[in-house]
């Protein structure tokens, strides 16, 4: 992956917006890609959890917001329980997901989901899905 | 003993063969669970977001209602509901500024400050009852049922909450001694199945749902066991259809762990609610040990 970072690529507000709705500091990490190995997502992510964690580390937002990796994130904890560093990643994709939530946007609509899928889902799977896709 | 129980939303509906299972086989400890009277949905997902404390609000007025029914303890049977309690109580214990805030903000609630002790159904049966009464209680020994645990990721991550290593935990596999079955190693055990993404991402939660399925049969499994009404979903519920479009995979019967246990207390199998899990499941327990 080449990266070209820049003062204008390089998203200072994005940084310190991440560190502010996560709690969490991303410099901790120390790219060992532990995250990526025990995500059971990752064949589906465009981007690794390693990635996306280097990506912030530079502020490249718009390389994080155009990629699929947050919206796949189940928050199963796997890469926290594993982190040497002790890095909350889960909360790292939680905040991203909120900066494009927050702008007003839905990543599903609950009013395209048929209702045939509605009656069949048990509550905890919509309740879940509509917290982690809806503004 | 009576004991205060928070059932959640999925229990009442869609997972009533976790509930009505978890009745009927506490009965034979001699449990009785003493419903929350008030209870609400508690968010299913714990609020990551730092600065987010308004979805801490709905499991935060549970654990209120469990003081004001005059409990220290409650104890639920879905490990979603678990998690999302217990990582709201620890946030309100360790939390100062946010225990403020929200104490301040909920002004016509009692003052709270994460002192209820939650608990779920499996860490409840190995720290207060014990193994051994369990045991005793068994009068249908689920005898050469090779069973997969599956924990998932709610009951063990993350480590503050974890009712058991996240590692290598064994809570399930005791639990699954104590009924006389054989619990079977599997590599996916603590894996996730997909949760919610079974409805944003359909293929990629099937992914994480073969590899699990695949890797239980793997290794010698009849039957794979979950307390998360979503596990069951994805893993038992949905496999019919997710064996149409992977036909490789091998039928996997699944259960509650409750109905596990009930059958194996003596209840009888009319009121653990098969007729809600994989079409197989019945039948296996039949075939095996009934």
């Amino acid at each position: 992956m080449t990266l070209k970072i820049s003062d204008v690529s390089h998203d200072e507000e994005f940084i310190q917006k991440l560190s502010d709705i996560s709690g969490e500091a991303v410099q901790k990490c120390m790219q060992c890609g532990t995250c990526t190995g025990g995500c059971p997502m990752t064949e589906k992510m465009d981007l690794t959890p390693r990635q996306i964690i280097l990506l912030s580390h530079y502020g490249l937002k718009e390389k994080i917001t155009d990629s699929n990796t947050v919206w796949l994130c189940a928050t199963c904890n796997a890469c926290y329980a594993r982190c040497p560093r002790g890095l909350e990643l889960p909360k790292i994709m939680e905040a991203i997901r909120q900066m494009t939530l927050r702008q007003n946007t839905n990543h599903v609509e609950p009013n395209q989901v048929p209702k045939e899928v509605l009656a069949d889902m048990p509550q905890i799977a919509l309740v879940s899905c509509f917290r982690k896709n809806t503004s | 003993m009576k004991i205060c129980y928070y059932p959640g939303c999925t229990l009442k509906t869609k997972a009533k063969n976790l509930e009505d299972a978890g009745k009927a086989a506490l009965e034979f400890l001699d449990i009785e669970l003493d419903e929350l009277e008030r209870w609400n949905c508690c968010g299913v997902v714990f609020s990551l977001a730092d600065d987010d404390l308004l979805h801490l609000l709905a499991p935060i007025r549970d654990l209120i209602r469990v003081k004001d029914a005059g409990y220290e303890k409650v104890l639920t049977l879905c490990s979603m509901c678990y998690n999302t309690l217990a990582r709201a109580n620890l946030v309100m214990r360790d939390d100062e500024e946010k225990r403020n805030t929200i104490n301040t903000f909920m002004e016509e609630e009692t003052d709270y400050s994460g002192d209820v002790e939650v608990m779920h159904l499996l860490n409840f049966l190995r720290d207060e009852i014990g193994w051994e009464k369990v045991k005793e209680c068994v009068k249908v020994p689920l005898k050469g049922l090779k069973v997969a645990p599956n924990y998932g990721c709610t009951l063990t991550r993350p480590r503050d909450v974890g009712i058991d290593s996240p590692d290598k935990p064994t809570v399930l596999h005791d639990f699954l001694i104590a009924l006389g079955a054989e619990p079977v190693d599997f590599g996916a055990s603590t894996d996730c199945c997909g949760s919610y993404q079974m409805l944003s991402h359909p293929e990629a939660a099937e992914d994480a749902v073969a590899h699990i399925i695949s890797s239980a049969s793997e290794n010698g499994a009849e039957a794979i066991v979950s307390s998360c009404p979503l596990c069951e979903y994805n893993i038992g519920k949905r496999q019919t259809a997710l064996r149409d479009k992977r036909p490789e995979l091998q039928e996997l019967p699944s259960f509650y762990l409750t109905q596990l246990m009930a059958v194996a207390f003596g209840t009888d199998p009319e009121l653990c609610r098969f007729d809600l899990n994989h079409p197989q499941s019945l039948p296996l327990l039949q075939a095996k040990v009934l």
